[in-house]
């Protein structure tokens, strides 16, 4: 009788049963769809944070450079005294990344000896800066720049690191070099002096960056070679130390037309391309433009066992947080990242849809998910009520209390089954959608990190050159169903079921077949 | 009077109704004595105890006051759940609004009767077929109440009583919400019944051409029942 008077209540009265069904499967389709985001996201951060830092990196260590002066890089464009015409020039630069420091070789043995450091990679971040062109004689006493003619600052000095060189830094177009990338200008302040642009100045400013890193078996585990794979040629290797080697980014390298065997000129040295990289995401390039020995990099830029980053893997995962504080311990003025640390400095739209599934998706699937129970607990305990005529002749006729509630709690476990049945074929179909769309998100780190380069440089590079330096990935939204979502879908709907069960049998355990059938009216 | 074996013997019964801090005597210190296989009609004004008086006999409710008898058992010391099963042995209702399940078919509602009783499924079934033959629906076994007229469902409302062969049928106004042919018709189907199960049977009516036909005439105004010649 239970199951012939369950299923006659379910399917006579099936608009209640639908309706109460309905508004279960509506709440746990969005929680599993709000988790299949939530779900995306994370591995889209994930995805995100190991283009950018690398795999398996668990800590991260970088600098900033507080005393970092702002001078200006004065350079001497070796104008001689009288002539007319135009002279060829050519300055080179690599450098440090604007208000980035360095960590020493002896920092970087304290932090391997750290307990529960599995391994450690550094590497040392450049700027590489070409500028070379043809100038023009000048005469020093010449008034205001003109438009269209190519301002130097007063001293002839290219300001690589204060603030106030954002604000007036200028940009102009060659004519001949309409079309191309504009090569950037600098000025330093207007009107003190400059050239004139009478004998169509000229520059081109060539500018890359550059990493040296470990040519040790194993360097590529972690950091940034960890993200990359040799398309062509090889991988630096043990061998290369020391020697004028590089291996490009793949984006950079067509860019710049260089290829396998081409020959590649960094601080006035030449250097011999072995390799093209990429990166293993398709969405990404490599975090630098070109990678060379650690040594190499170290001499070329006068900075001898200085790295800038660090990449530290931990033995496991929950050495993590010791093994950071350990670190810190070792140079109070390192910035010191997790890799959970470092899920918070992306930006972009990326965490814009992370914290809105985050916040407002848990919080709307929540408020659904009470509103649903609240739904079913409502219809059922009314449910009861408008048959309290029925449960009391049941009772006359010798029903056992519990047996009118097993009767309600069934019908009420057995419509949270059809909400939750519902519910994860709606579920799948919202995830389906999202699928479907899609849609592209963009992950950003902030420059406060103090890696990849960051805001602080004064030197305005051509728009587009932040890009390369592969601060900013594209990844697509990916959500998914996991097991456990399923299950936990699934267990919301029961719950649901089965407060409603409770709520309308504890109501239908009160009823005295006396006032049950009093009530008739 | 004490050789015949009594069905029920109250004694001093009050029920006492509390209503907006009013007291509403519903049974007075009520005597009565109904014996084994009688047929009896309960009359008297609307609000005069009659539906109170038929609830205490069918152990639904509690008296006040009193002490109620039942086959020579007291009720007064029985628990809720002692009293469900006395009522599903012994006791067999007639409503005025015959109290279907609307959801369970005729031969569904039959079997209800029997679930407490823990009669197997086909045994179960049996039962309530021969029960709707005696009350001559048994075509009408698989239709839904709201298929069936008043007078049918009546019928069934009775089958379901007389299913599990009870000591006891009690029927609250089972006519009166019937037209005058199948109100006889119905009396005529509990009068059969009385006669031919040995049962007791007791009928609370408005319509003396109901209580005509019972044995014995009980009269109940204000709390108070009296013996009607
Ligand atoms: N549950 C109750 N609560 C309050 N008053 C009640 C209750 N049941 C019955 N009464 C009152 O008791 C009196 C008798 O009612 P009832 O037995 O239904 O009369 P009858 O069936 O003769 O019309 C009436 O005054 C009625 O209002
Ligand atoms: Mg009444």
């Amino acid at each position: 009788m239970f199951l012939t008077y369950l299923r006659r209540e379910l399917t006579r009265r099936s608009k209640q049963t639908l309706f109460i069904a309905f508004g279960l499967a509506v709440a746990i389709g969005l929680v599993m769809v709000v988790n299949g985001a939530a779900g995306g996201i994370k591995t889209a951060q994930d995805k995100v944070l190991s283009n950018l830092y690398g795999i398996g990196t668990d800590v991260s260590i970088t600098k900033t450079d507080t005393s970092f002066s702002g001078g200006p890089h004065q350079f001497d464009v070796g104008g001689k005294t009288g002539g007319t015409g135009t002279q060829a020039f050519s300055r080179s630069f690599l450098t440090v990344q604007p208000g980035t420091g360095t960590l020493t070789s002896a920092y970087v043995q304290k932090v391997s000896a750290v307990a529960g450091v599995s391994q450690v990679v550094s590497t040392l971040k450049l700027d590489s800066l070409n500028f070379s062109g043809q100038l023009p004689t000048f005469n020093q006493s010449t008034g205001s720049s003109t438009t269209g003619s190519t301002p130097i600052g007063g001293s002839t000095s290219l300001n690589q690191g204060g603030q106030q060189a954002q604000g007036t830094q200028s940009r102009t177009q060659q004519g001949t070099e309409t079309g191309s990338q504009p090569a950037p200008t600098f000025g330093g302040g207007q009107g003190r002096g400059g050239f004139d642009g009478n004998g169509g100045s000229r520059f081109n400013i060539n500018r890359m960056t550059v990493e040296g890193i470990s040519t040790a078996a194993g360097a590529n585990k972690i950091g940034p070679l960890s993200t990359v794979v040799v398309t062509s040629g090889r991988a630096l290797k043990p061998a290369d130390a020391g020697s004028d080697v590089a291996v490009l980014d793949s984006t950079y390298a067509s860019g710049a037309a260089l290829k396998l065997g081409s020959t590649l000129t960094i601080s006035a040295t030449k250097f011999t391309v072995v390799g093209i990289a990429k990166s293993t995401s398709t969405a990404a390039t490599t975090s630098s433009n070109a990678y060379i020995p650690l040594d190499v990099a170290q001499t070329l830029s006068g900075k001898t066992g200085a790295v800038t980053n660090v990449y530290v893997s931990a033995k496991s995962a929950d050495v993590i947080p010791s093994l950071k504080t350990a670190i810190k311990k070792l140079d109070s003025v390192a910035t010191v990242n997790t890799s959970s640390d470092l899920a918070s400095t992306v930006t972009g739209s990326l965490s814009t849809a992370s914290s809105v599934v985050n916040n407002v998706g848990t919080w709307l699937s929540m408020a659904v998910l009470a509103g649903a129970f609240l739904i079913a607990i409502l219809f059922t305990m009314s449910g009861v009520t408008r048959r309290t005529r029925e449960f009391g002749t049941l009772k006359a006729l010798g029903w056992k209390s519990s047996r009118v509630v097993r009767q309600v709690i069934g019908e009420s476990l057995v419509t949270s089954i059809l909400g939750g049945i519902f519910g994860i074929v709606l579920g799948y179909g919202g995830i389906a959608l999202v699928n479907a769309l899609s849609p592209s998100l963009s992950g950003s780190l902030q420059a406060a990190t103090g890696f990849g380069g960051g805001d602080r440089g004064g030197f305005g590079g051509p728009p587009g050159i932040r890009q390369t330096t592969a601060s900013v990935v594209n990844v697509a939204l990916n959500a998914s169903v996991s097991p456990n979502i399923l299950v936990l879908a699934f267990a919301f709907a029961l719950l649901g079921g089965l407060l409603a069960g409770v709520f309308g049998g504890f109501r239908a355990a009160k009823l005295s077949p006396a006032q049950a059938l009093r009530s008739v009216a | 009077m004490s050789d015949i074996k009594l069905a029920y013997q109250l004694v001093g019964v009050s029920k006492v109704f509390h209503q907006k801090k009013k007291e509403i005597k519903a049974l007075d210190l009520v005597n009565v004595e109904i014996a084994a296989n009688d047929f009896v009609s309960i009359q008297g004004p609307t609000g005069g105890g009659k539906s109170t008086l038929l609830q205490m006999l069918g152990l639904l409710d509690n008296p006040t006051n009193g002490a109620i008898e039942l086959d020579g058992e007291f009720l007064n010391e029985l628990s809720e759940a002692q009293l469900g099963e006395l009522r599903a042995k012994k006791i067999g209702f007639v409503f005025q609004n015959y109290n279907l399940i609307p959801t369970l078919s005729a031969i569904e509602n039959v079997e209800t009767a029997l679930v407490p009783l823990g009669i197997d499924k086909q045994e179960r079934h049996d039962l309530a077929l021969k029960a709707l033959e005696k009350v001559s629906l048994a075509d009408r076994a698989n239709h839904l109440p709201s298929e069936l007229s008043g007078g049918q469902q009546q019928r069934v409302a009775i089958a379901r009583a007389l299913v599990k062969s009870p000591k006891i049928i009690l029927a609250d106004e089972p006519t009166g919400n019937l037209d005058e042919s199948t109100r006889d018709e119905i009396v005529s189907v509990l009068e059969k019944l009385w006669k031919e199960e040995g049962i007791t049977l007791i009928v609370v009516t408005h319509d003396s051409a109901v209580a005509k036909r019972a044995k014995k005439h009980l009269y109940i105004k204000d709390g108070q029942v009296s013996l009607k010649a």
